[in-house]
């Protein structure tokens, strides 16, 4: 039954997730995808790493999502993140000059990825973070993750999740400094260092 | 040794029955598929083998996690959910209309926010670099579409048919026809990647993709009903699909819908 009946809630039960399957990459990828930070913004980092299956093998089929708030950490609510071309019917890419704090990148065929976003700001009672939502052929359900900024360590040990995992596995969740605004993010999807995921309830 | 369809018949019925005794050991209505069914050969070392993390979002207005990104009238263009209109000549293959209601978990219609889809083309062949299968590509068909809900949380697409295609996965494999739909929802919690099959497909039984939600009711859900009063005089077949996100949001007073 797919026709929902708003008036009985009790038919109002969630769509089941489906794989991405391996074929997507010529319809949800889309160019300058990681290009979120506006041009030259002087609080732009970049974030980067690889996404591993649980034999530590490269995922060449996989894509994150990323969504952030700016260095104020305020959430934009600016659209323009995928700008269309009216004229050839392609990508415009973003304009440049607006954050929408959203974004998408694939991994190539060594199963890497990479972003240049804006250095997220504190929200709340949380260290400043970015939210990451894996897919990949294989993954019958996205999996979330959170990209933590080493550095202010404070800050990160009253972070109330980070204070929640287990500790030997709490650096899965925090970001490698590279230098130069530079961020490695490793994704293990399963066995040795297994990142931390997380379920929204 | 060749993995067969009755070797995966077996595992579906094996899972099958698993979850069966779960609810008759109490155990709650699996809404979602389990990220390890390996019936799905993919899965299996892909799935993390640690429970998740669970966020209990009441606790904290502030989560990232419980504003969604913004989609706009930049992001499409105008025949963006018309698959048949995106080349010089008409896609082979039989058209159809697909069109439902994007909700939240109370009912709510989800407005102004983005919907995409991809699909094979009506002989079944995905306009990829890395598909295999055979068939025939055509030119006049990409198989990807976008758009955004209306104020009712309504979408339409325009497009053709798919076609069934063999995945290799086990010998004889077939994936029964779908489109894949992408959606997001007024939180980053509720966004969802899914399928939309088609009423009475054969091969539902033979596939481990769709089987991998083992609750019947669920598994029902991803199924699209014919809709005559959707079809087009002498244009196309209607279908409609309401889609029910998951996730937990902020309440509807803040996000203003």
């Amino acid at each position: 039954m797919t026709k929902i009946d708003t008036n009985r809630p009790e038919t109002v039960l969630p769509t089941p997730s489906h794989t991405v399957g391996p074929f997507y990459g010529h319809a949800l990828p889309f160019p300058g995808g990681g290009d979120i930070a506006p041009v030259g913004h002087p609080d732009t980092i970049t974030l980067h790493g690889h996404v591993l299956d649980g034999e530590g093998r490269p995922l060449p089929d996989a894509f994150v999502e990323l969504w952030g708030p700016d260095p104020d950490g305020q959430v934009s609510r600016v659209d323009g993140s995928m700008r269309r071309d009216t004229a050839s019917g392609g990508f415009l890419g973003r304009n440049g000059v607006e954050f929408t704090g959203w974004g998408r990148s694939q991994t190539d065929m060594s199963g890497h990825w990479s972003a240049r976003t804006l250095r997220p700001g504190a929200r709340g009672r949380s260290a400043p973070y970015i939210s990451v939502c894996v897919f990949a052929r294989g993954l019958l359900v996205h999996l979330y993750t959170r990209i933590y900024l080493p550095g202010d360590e404070a800050a990160l040990a009253a972070d109330p999740l980070l204070t929640r995992v287990d500790p030997e596995r709490r650096g899965t969740l925090i970001a490698e400094d590279q230098g130069n605004g530079t961020y490695r993010f490793d994704i293990r999807l399963q066995g040795e260092g297994e990142t931390v995921f997380l379920e929204f309830q | 040794m060749t993995l067969t369809q009755a070797d995966i018949d077996q595992e579906i019925a094996a899972e099958h029955a698993a979850y069966e005794k779960r609810l008759a050991d109490g155990a709650p209505v699996e809404h979602q598929p389990r990220r390890d069914y390996a019936p799905y050969r993919s899965s299996v070392l892909r799935h993390p083998k640690q429970p998740p993390v669970t966020i209990d979002v009441s606790q904290d207005p502030e989560l990232v996690e419980l504003h969604s990104p913004a989609f706009g009238e930049r992001d499409i263009t105008e025949i963006d959910n018309d698959l048949t209109r995106q080349h010089d000549g008409e896609p082979i293959g039989e058209r159809i209309t697909v069109s439902g209601r994007l909700l939240d978990r109370d009912g709510r219609p989800i407005r102004g926010q983005l919907i995409e889809i991809w699909q094979a083309n009506a002989a079944g062949r995905y306009a990829h670099q890395r598909e295999q299968h055979d068939a025939p590509l055509d030119p006049n068909f990409t198989g990807v579409g976008r758009t955004l809900t209306d104020d009712s949380g309504c979408y339409e697409f325009t497009t053709v048919q798919p076609g069934p295609y063999p995945w290799r996965q086990h010998l004889n494999a077939w994936r029964p026809a779908h489109i894949h739909f992408s959606l997001f929802g007024t939180a980053f919690t509720q966004r969802l990647v899914t399928q939309m099959y088609f009423p009475s497909d054969p091969l539902f039984p033979y596939d481990p993709i769709i089987q991998s939600v083992t609750d019947d009711a669920a598994r029902q859900r991803l199924i699209a009903t014919y809709d005559h009063s959707l079809s087009v005089p002498e244009f196309s077949m209607g279908y409609h699909w309401d889609i029910v996100l998951d996730g937990p949001q902020a309440t509807w007073i803040e996000e203003g819908r």
